[in-house]
């Protein structure tokens, strides 16, 4: 591993399905009374959100607090940086505070880059979604998901996705949700397809390890997994398609379209959800859409991610069971 | 600094325009002679042998940001830059604070350029009042001024108003203005942040599609053949634009066109490090771009190369990407970059640079005492190379008061030895005199 989490596409196979084996061991935890690690006691993990995401930001919240770390909520609102103070001088201020890990959320593409490179501080830099940039971690728990759904036997510890076939759909020029499944699924051997209008796939795709399709109709039934992209309200107004109306039609996922995937194929969104929008009421509530057991597996992502990053590299069941002997 | 017009320099040995040796004796602010084993009789003598020797460059875009923004350039160190970087005349842009829309601020920069002595100072004037491309400014207030001011640009916007350009292309006629135009069509470029391409949509940045420069350029060389004016194309960036430039010269159309340094050496690969020094507009394009603009600048299509030397301040570049300023300083490394580009890849010769950087940029913006010939009686406006020095740039030494260049650490060739401005050196040895 890495020092830092900035990008899916700095992990290669093995580090990807290292993070995953890791989140399946730490995902057991989940089923004891007490959910709690004492792995990252005496560390200090800051949550440092320049944009509202209360999602993201509970998840790793949850996911360091059961690896025992110490938290620290930064939002920018309500704090100096709305009074102007600068990425540097935030980062700065928790460097003197001695953050061993900042998880960043930031509106501009390449913060956490940024952060990570500028020599500000010397924790690591966890990218919790940056502009129109990448989210990784959504990418390594959205991966864990299909895997634990596709390769049931042992929920695939050790494998990757070698030929499962993934469907992403909707705003995918927007979305840091796409670049970073994009990346990381084709590096597990996923085939990956992307489905939007024209005008919201990115000029340059050509180069991006995948295949592109206006129709969604002629993918959804040849996929493994479908990956429902939520479309921003900001966007409905900026001409990329005519109407909310129009959008759903050739690009919702409903009943009857789910329909035709096939059986053992699933519905995925990471949330928040436009229920009549990119997906159906009926849809985002039947037993195909994971949607809620994403939330869950966030957690267990997360926890891996930062055990990995704070901990080290051996065993984190290992690791627990020596704690639990003690 | 006091003018002496009695003093005497003698370049011995000088390469002129990268030809044989030759001694140049400078007498008071004109040159005296061009010829062999001159007599020193008085004069200081430089040993000038191997250098190249140019005529004072020249450059039609220049952010001095004074008034306004004091803490990133003023004049005096703007113009010191320049005179390290071998300039005797900069084109002083209009986006200050207030902006140059009025005859009272272009009489401002060209007064503070007249006491800084390192280099002349012709303002440049907004098109429209505040650059806001609406009304057009009192144009013929600011060329009546003692400014004399002849180039008019809204640049850092365009002038996007086809209405608006038309009138000002026309009017500028009465007194053979230039409207220099910065190409960006705003609607295709909101939220812009590097070019449209490969590297923007993975790095989930704000598309600048080449076609937002094109479409206007195209438009303004219409509307200038349509009118009878001059247009001139602020820092060209893309293959395509070459093209329509090309296109409209073959028409005998007046259409002129610059390119940057950085333009010339830089692609939008760099961007991947989201080091906002790289952040600069029109941004970084690619490998393929670059390679067109200098075979544009070798055949003549582009004009010449101007710097768009912009100033900004350390906190405005030491941030994330989204929040920083665009805009990189190139008074100091812009020969470098293009004997790099053009001289050491044997696609221009020394006149070659001479013209691009010297004589055409003096002809758009109509000055008389630059861009002359190297000869008896000329004014002494000369600029002295050592091309075969090679160093590592290193902002901490500029004159510039700010250092976002994104050359740092890169090594070039060439460095300026001496600059005379009208006979008087205002660089010595590579250092402000």
């Amino acid at each position: 591993m890495k020092r830092h989490l900035i990008s899916a596409a700095d992990l290669s196979r093995d580090d990807a399905v290292l993070i995953l084996d890791t989140a399946e061991e730490l995902a057991r935890l989940a089923d004891r009374p007490i959910k709690k690690l004492p792995t990252l006691r005496g560390r200090t993990v800051v949550n440092l959100f320049f944009e509202d995401s209360t999602r993201t930001r509970i998840s790793f919240e949850a996911a360091a607090k059961r690896l025992s770390a110490d938290v620290i909520n930064f939002s920018a609102k309500g704090s100096s940086v709305s009074k102007g103070e600068s990425l540097k001088d935030t980062a700065l201020t928790l460097e003197a505070m001695g953050a061993d890990a900042v998880v960043i959320r930031h509106h501009a593409s390449g913060a956490p880059h940024r952060l990570a490179t500028s020599g500000w501080i010397n924790g690591a830099v966890v990218n919790a979604g940056d502009g129109t940039h990448e989210h990784p971690t959504q990418a390594l728990l959205d991966a864990f998901t299909v895997r634990r759904h596709l390769s049931p036997a042992a929920s695939g510890v050790g494998q990757d996705l070698a030929g499962r076939r993934i469907t992403i759909v909707g705003d995918v020029l927007h979305s840091r949700v796409a670049r970073s499944n994009v990346h990381l699924l084709s590096t597990l051997g996923a085939e990956v397809t992307l489905v939007a209008p024209p005008t919201l796939v990115p000029f340059g795709v050509e180069s991006w390890p995948c295949e592109v399709s206006y129709d969604l109709d002629a993918v959804v039934g040849k996929t493994d997994a479908v990956m429902m992209l939520r479309v921003q309200r900001e966007r409905m107004n900026a001409a990329f398609f005519p109407t909310e109306r129009e959008y759903a039609r050739r690009y919702g996922l409903d009943g009857d379209r789910m329909a035709r995937m096939p059986e053992h194929a699933i519905v995925m969104h990471p949330g928040p959800m436009n229920r009549g929008m990119e997906i159906t009421a009926e849809v985002a509530d039947s037993d195909r859409c994971t949607a809620v057991e994403q939330v869950a597996n966030g957690v267990s992502i997360r926890m891996a991610v930062l055990y990995l990053l704070l901990g080290g590299n051996e065993s984190a069941v290992a690791a627990a069971r020596t704690e639990e002997s003690k | 600094m006091t003018m002496s017009d009695t003093h005497k320099t003698l370049l011995r040995g000088a390469k002129v325009l990268g030809g044989e040796p030759r001694d140049v004796l400078i007498e008071g602010e004109r040159i005296a002679a061009v010829g062999t084993g001159l007599d020193p009789d008085g004069a200081t003598v430089i040993d000038a042998a191997g250098q190249i020797l140019l005529p004072g460059l020249v450059d039609l875009h220049t952010h001095l940001r004074e008034p306004g923004r004091e803490d990133s350039e003023t004049v005096l160190t703007g113009t010191r830059a320049a005179a390290i970087g071998g300039f005797t005349a900069v084109h002083a842009m209009a986006n200050t604070f207030p902006v140059a829309d009025t005859a009272g601020v272009v009489e401002q920069v060209w007064r503070l350029g007249k006491e800084s002595g390192y280099c002349d100072v012709q303002p440049v004037g907004a098109v429209t009042v505040g650059l806001e491309g609406k009304k057009l400014a009192e144009l013929g207030a600011m060329h009546d001024s003692a400014a004399g001011v002849r180039v008019f640009s809204d640049d850092g916007k365009c002038v996007d108003d086809a209405v608006i350009m038309r009138r000002a292309l026309e009017y500028v006629k009465a007194f053979d203005g230039v409207i220099a135009q910065h190409a960006q069509e705003p609607r295709l470029t909101e939220g812009a942040q590097m070019n449209e391409g490969v590297v923007s949509a993975e790095l989930g940045l704000g598309g600048w599609p080449a076609v937002a420069e094109e479409s206007i350029i195209a438009r303004d060389v219409l509307l200038a053949a349509h009118v009878g004016s001059r247009v001139h194309i602020c820092h060209l960036s893309t293959a395509g634009s070459v093209e329509i430039v090309r296109w409209a010269k073959s028409k005998g159309w007046h259409v002129t066109a610059e390119v940057t340094p950085h333009h010339l050496l830089l692609t939008d690969e760099l961007v991947r490090s989201y080091d906002p020094v790289y952040k600069v507009n029109p941004p970084l394009r690619t490998e393929a771009d670059v390679m067109a603009l200098r075979e544009a600048l070798a055949d003549g299509t582009i004009d010449c190369v101007a710097t768009d030397h912009a100033p900004h301040p350390h906190e405005d570049k030491d941030c994330e990407w989204g929040a920083a300023a665009m805009g990189m300083v190139g008074l100091e490394t812009a020969l470098s970059v293009v004997q790099h580009t053009m001289v050491d890849t044997g696609l221009l010769d020394w006149t070659g640079v001479a013209d691009r950087m010297s004589v055409r940029p003096s002809a758009i913006g109509r000055l008389t005492g630059h861009g002359r010939p190297i000869a008896a009686g000329e004014p002494a406006n000369l600029t002295l190379l050592d091309s075969a020095y090679r160093g590592v740039v290193n902002p901490a030494g500029f004159a510039s008061r700010s250092r976002n260049t994104p050359y740092e650490g890169r090594e070039l060739p060439g460095r300026v030895t001496y600059t005379f401005l009208r006979g008087r050196a205002t660089v010595v040895d590579g250092k402000l005199a």
